[in-house]
């Protein structure tokens, strides 16, 4: 990445981020029926597709680098992973506290509740696999298999409104949305997708640093 | 306004949260930091080793 790109993507990502929550908290009308709550649902949504994103990431590095075997490709389906893992971590906390006032519980076993709670599990048990084989080559190849497999729950977390009864849902299967909620809507979407990407870019640097010191200090014939 | 703590207790987790995982990668590049320096400082003490 340019330099003059990663000097300006903290400025950006704050920015963003200030505008996202002035349109939350002083643009954006309060909800009729939800009331005050319903402004979780801002940050609540795009950190969902945010955490979707860095899943879907974790599945094309996986499928890379199982095809090609370059590290780089291995290096951004961990990266990935760790932010995939990061925003649903927010999306499980929100979430529950957004239900509470509206559904009376914290918690329940509806489809997308419980959907979202299985991926999130399935990428920690990712992360567990990485950071147990270290770096071994058969580590590498499983946690990529995993990846793969672990991204087939995606479209079902996100579908699972439509492939399961009504009765057993909690979420709605449509938002309806003034204008000011949607501007509100799309302007976190941007905010968290310059987070991820942002925190996406740091991470990556990390590993890619830690591995060229890895390969230096192999070099200069230390033991691994 | 009955909501508000739970408002409040969901950005305040959001917030947490990514902090928590800044701190992490800033304390990650700390380490690598010193690790560079620390080479840097054993490669320099090598190449004097190896001046006539």
């Amino acid at each position: 990445m340019p330099a003059q790109i990663s000097t300006l993507f903290p400025a950006l990502v704050f920015l963003s981020m200030t505008a996202a929550l002035w349109a939350v908290f002083l643009y954006v009308p309060t909800e009729r029926e939800m009331g005050l709550v319903q402004r979780i649902f801002y940050f609540h949504v795009p950190a969902a597709i945010a955490a979707f994103i860095g899943f879907f990431l974790v599945f094309v590095g996986s499928i890379q680098f199982l095809r090609t075997q370059q590290a780089r490709w291995d290096r951004l389906a961990r990266c990935a992973a760790e932010l995939g893992v990061l925003f649903s971590l927010i999306v499980l906390f929100t979430g529950p506290l957004w239900a509470r006032p509206i559904w009376g519980v914290y918690w329940r076993w509806e489809p997308r509740l419980t959907s979202m709670l299985i991926l999130f599990t399935i990428y920690v048990a990712y992360l567990t696999v990485r950071s147990y084989g270290a770096e071994a080559p058969q580590t590498q190849r499983f946690a990529a298999v995993l990846g793969i497999l672990g991204f087939v729950n995606v479209p079902l977390v996100y579908y699972s409104v439509h492939l399961w009864a009504p009765e057993q849902q909690l979420h709605p299967r449509q938002v309806e949305l003034s204008a000011e909620m949607q501007h509100t809507l799309y302007l976190c979407f941007a905010a968290f997708f310059l987070l991820f990407f942002y925190l996406l870019q740091r991470r990556m640097k990390i590993e890619q640093t830690s591995d060229a010191l890895a390969q230096i200090r192999l070099d200069l014939g230390d033991e691994p | 306004m009955e909501n508000l703590s739970y408002l409040f207790a969901a950005y305040t987790a959001i917030w947490i949260l990514v902090f928590a995982y800044l701190v992490r990668l800033q304390r990650r590049e700390k380490i690598l930091r010193q690790e560079l320096d620390q080479l840097r400082q054993r490669l320099s003490g090598e190449r004097r080793g190896l001046d006539p």
